[in-house]
């Protein structure tokens, strides 16, 4: 053991390794309810050629190594459950390039959302990124890699689609460039009209290399940004509303959610639209279209726009910093969601179900569901709060959880950044031959079991 | 021996969801927590911290040299208390952290330099050991006379008696108030230490002695208006004084330069160059005074006053706060505070960096001295500015 925290002070110097109790401690947990497991050793590098050391490192010991951005999934995707090296990604925090013209980004793999966002505000001021909800201290690259969504999804699809070149370190320690940067100079493609590499590494969850470069799609940046709130009590309608506003073709981000709480809120479905413009006559003509296309339901009383004056704001916020307050409604500092992706069609079975396991359980529930590649699929979110000090609440919250993915499942949804149980529901449920693809994959890249064990394991 | 902690906001430790808004300031362009970005591990960022404390009360993690590393490094800026996103419990974070250091404290498991800073204040009544009767020699030559009765009281702390930074800065700002006629005395060798460190570093039972003695003295002397030098001192006469029966008139000394200004008791010559601003945070996060000292700068004619990408409510701390201006626990590396916030002043283009606050003159200057910028910025309390204004 002493030798090799001497091997990783060697490559990252001292102040880059820690096996104190207080890190272990710390990077043995997320903020969700999955058990904590000890890692031995935290390591923060600060260049592509440390992570390749520490992954020969790795190898050589058949040392475990967890990679982690902001260990935010609240899936206990970093939590290291065979303990081994969390490898804290953080220090890797530069921008690296912005192609304004070719319109993205290239940034090392520790970058957080907060940091590109205001980075792209004062220098490009025309671009932006598909920034997620989720803290700005998460970070691009893990995002990517679990196949996250952004403010940007409902028009240009998963973030994880808006890549456009990664630099990886493989499980056996070569540095591997993925896409146009393979071939010159420029991140444009991460692998049209070459095979799409990038797939063995997205969604993969850190267990078939480390992300240490990424590069990624940016957008315009419309000078007015505008939010319209419609709500029903019409469960049914959902899938009929969003089916209609998704052909208008015009909206930036739309998210449907409902919640008990304030009491406000109770008994309402609420469509969050934003669309953007640049010119008062593009916001004025998509405010048009947008009730156009809601007028029979206005007519027909099942529904409405409200007033969104008093939390306009806090709509417009990007990430919206009120997400996560609800983590602190039954005063404890906690919740945790399951994400399924599914058709927008099965709203209403959801919500049904979100409702049926919080009474169940007896926890808070919220839900939200974004929509995704213009109503394609939807993520829907099926979130409880819990309090810490009570470990008895989280234990219900993870058996709603637990019973919310199965749900899932049976419905044929996907779930998404699947814990490690999530997955295993997943692979039971997988085509064989497809599971055989995945095992003969992840056996081919990382011969030693390294990465992040424990998670997309077929034979634990 | 079991050792039961507790401290007062145990109740709300458990609350925090980690989530890291607290580690950014509004616009997110850099980390904003000093000791997260010196050290770089989340454990010393303020939801670590959080976390870290309920495992300590939980008995999960021990009382150890890195735990209190971890605590001490804090310097207590209070951008997690701006920036968290919980508003029943934001305000309660930098008690929490300081209550978890008044218990290391308790249990004797303070690091060596913060027990050295204790034992200074407790013997010498200053941390720099000097004596009592030299406290007040800065003040020669300025005009400034004892206290007997005046209409303010000028506090001058520790770092502006004894430390030759702090020392010009209190002169300066002597000399002004002498000169604009306004009616002010000091305590010289009589005035003693203000116990706001000592606070912030967990010492409680030397706190309420130091500022009980001060209370005492103030009143006798019959005391009603206070400017002081140090945001430090003024942050603690207003906040926690009062609590213990010492209610006075606090006013920062730029409220006071500023207001002279205004009512043109002060003049100012023309003074071309080009300035920014550092925001202390016992000023500015702690006490909201953004506007004075700017309202100075602003005054000068000839003056180009460049504001930091952080400035006011998103300042980014110079890393003495919390005693590291004394202990030094967030070291002097490439990412420690004072050294990141030149660069981001030398982005500005100014040449001078203007400070309230003798603590963030100190850190500062010895910031531009590790970078090897001495030939291309200074390091300047308002009034030290305002007195090149006078005489050009």
């Amino acid at each position: 053991m002493r030798d090799i925290l001497k091997a990783l002070v060697e490559i990252v110097g001292e102040r880059g390794v820690s096996n104190t109790p207080e890190e272990l401690w710390f990077y043995s947990r997320d903020p969700g309810v999955l058990t904590p497991h000890l890692p031995d050793y935290v390591v923060a590098p600060r260049t592509t050629e440390e992570v390749q050391k520490i992954v020969l490192l790795a190898n050589r010991e058949k040392i475990p190594v967890v990679p982690m951005g902001n260990g935010m999934s609240l899936t206990g995707l970093v939590i290291p459950l065979k303990g081994g090296i969390v490898l804290d990604m953080k220090r890797m925090n530069k921008i690296l390039e912005v192609n304004a013209m070719a319109r993205y980004a290239v940034v090392e793999g520790g970058t957080s959302q907060g940091v590109l966002k205001a980075y792209l505000q004062e220098h490009h001021p025309q671009l932006r990124h598909s920034i997620p909800d989720a803290p700005p201290t998460t970070t691009i690259a893990a995002n990517a890699a679990l196949h996250g969504q952004g403010r940007l999804t409902q028009q240009y699809g998963f973030n994880s689609e808006m890549v456009t070149g990664l630099e990886v370190v493989l499980p056996t320690g070569e540095i591997c460039l993925i896409g146009s940067p393979s071939l010159g100079p420029y991140w444009f493609s991460r692998g049209p009209t070459m095979p799409d590499l990038s797939a063995l590494f997205l969604g993969w969850l850190g267990t078939t290399g480390i992300i240490t470069k990424i590069g990624m799609r940016l957008y315009p940046n419309k000078k007015i940004r505008d939010v319209e709130l419609f709500v029903t009590d019409r469960v049914d309608l959902i899938p009929h509303i969003l089916y209609k506003l998704t052909h208008l073709e015009i909206l930036e981000d739309v998210n449907v959610w409902f919640q008990p709480k304030p009491l406000v809120f109770k008994g309402n479905y609420h469509i969050t639209l934003y669309f953007t413009g640049d010119t008062e006559e593009e916001i004025t003509f998509k405010r048009r279209m947008i009730w156009d296309t809601l007028q029979e339901y206005m007519d027909s009383k099942d529904g409405g726009f409200m007033s969104v004056q008093y939390m306009k704001d806090m709509l417009m916020e990007m990430p919206q910093r009120g997400i996560a307050d609800f983590a602190d409604v039954p005063k404890g500092g906690g919740f945790e969601y399951s994400g399924p992706i599914t058709i927008i069609e099965h709203f209403p079975q959801y919500a049904a179900k979100v409702v049926e396991l919080a009474a169940k359980y007896d926890v808070l529930y919220a839900s939200s569901a974004r929509l995704i590649s213009g109503g394609h699929c939807m993520m829907f979110s099926i979130s409880f709060a819990f309090n810490r000090n009570d470990p008895a609440m989280m234990t219900r919250v993870k058996h709603a959880l637990d019973e919310a993915t199965a749900f899932a499942l049976e419905m044929g949804g996907i779930p998404w950044k699947p814990n490690f149980m999530e997955q295993k529901m997943t692979m039971e449920k997988m085509d064989p031959n497809a599971l055989k693809l995945l095992q003969m994959i992840k056996k081919n890249l990382d011969p030693q079991g390294i990465m992040n064990p424990g998670n997309w394991e077929v034979n634990p | 021996m079991t050792y039961v902690r507790t401290i007062e906001h145990a109740d709300i430790v458990h609350r925090c969801f980690r989530c890291g808004y607290c580690k950014f300031p509004s616009d997110y362009v850099d980390f904003n927590c000093p000791s997260y970005k010196a050290f770089g591990w989340d454990t010393y960022s303020p939801g670590g911290r959080m976390w870290l404390i309920r495992a300590w009360l939980n008995d999960e993690i021990k009382s150890s040299p890195h735990f209190a590393e971890i605590l001490y490094s804090c310097v207590a800026c209070d951008n997690c208390k701006t920036q968290c996103v919980f508003p029943k419990f934001k305000d309660f974070i930098p008690d929490i952290f300081q209550e978890a250091k008044a218990e290391l404290v308790n249990e004797g498991r303070i690091p060596p330099e913060v027990r050295d800073y204790f034992k200074a204040i407790a013997v010498n009544g200053n941390p720099y050991k000097l004596p009592q009767s030299e406290r007040g020699k800065w003040a020669e030559g300025t005009g400034l006379q004892p206290y007997v009765n005046q209409e303010y009281l000028f506090y001058a702390g520790c770092v502006g008696s004894y430390d030759e930074v702090g020392q010009k800065m209190a002169r300066s700002v002597g000399k002004l108030l002498v000169d604009a006629g306004v009616s002010v005395g000091i305590l010289g060798s009589e005035e003693a230490c203000d116990g706001s460190e000592v606070k912030i570093l967990g010492e409680m039972g030397l706190f309420t002695k130091l500022a009980q003695e001060n209370i005492e003295q103030f009143k006798g002397k019959g005391v009603k208006k206070i400017i002081t030098l140090d945001p430090h001192a003024l942050n603690a006469f207003k906040k926690d004084y009062p609590k213990l029966g010492g209610k006075f008139k606090v006013f920062h000394y730029t409220e006071i330069l500023a207001g002279l200004i205004k009512n043109k008791k002060i003049i100012l010559s023309a003074y071309p160059m080009k300035i920014t601003y550092h925001d202390p945070c016992y000023l500015g996060r702690h006490n909201q005074i953004y506007g004075p000292p700017r309202e100075i700068l602003k005054a000068i004619p000839g003056v180009e006053f460049l504001e930091m990408h952080r400035n006011s409510l998103n300042a980014f701390c110079c890393g003495g706060g919390g005693g590291n201006f004394f202990t030094d626990i967030l070291g002097t590396g490439e990412d420690s505070a004072g050294r990141v916030r030149i660069r981001e002043a030398m982005e500005t283009g100014a040449r001078i960096i203007a400070v309230a606050c003798p603590t963030c003159a100190k850190m500062l200057s010895d910031a531009v001295k590790a970078e090897g910028l001495e030939d291309k910025l200074e390091i300047l309390g308002i009034a030290e500015i305002m007195e090149r204004a006078r005489t050009k």
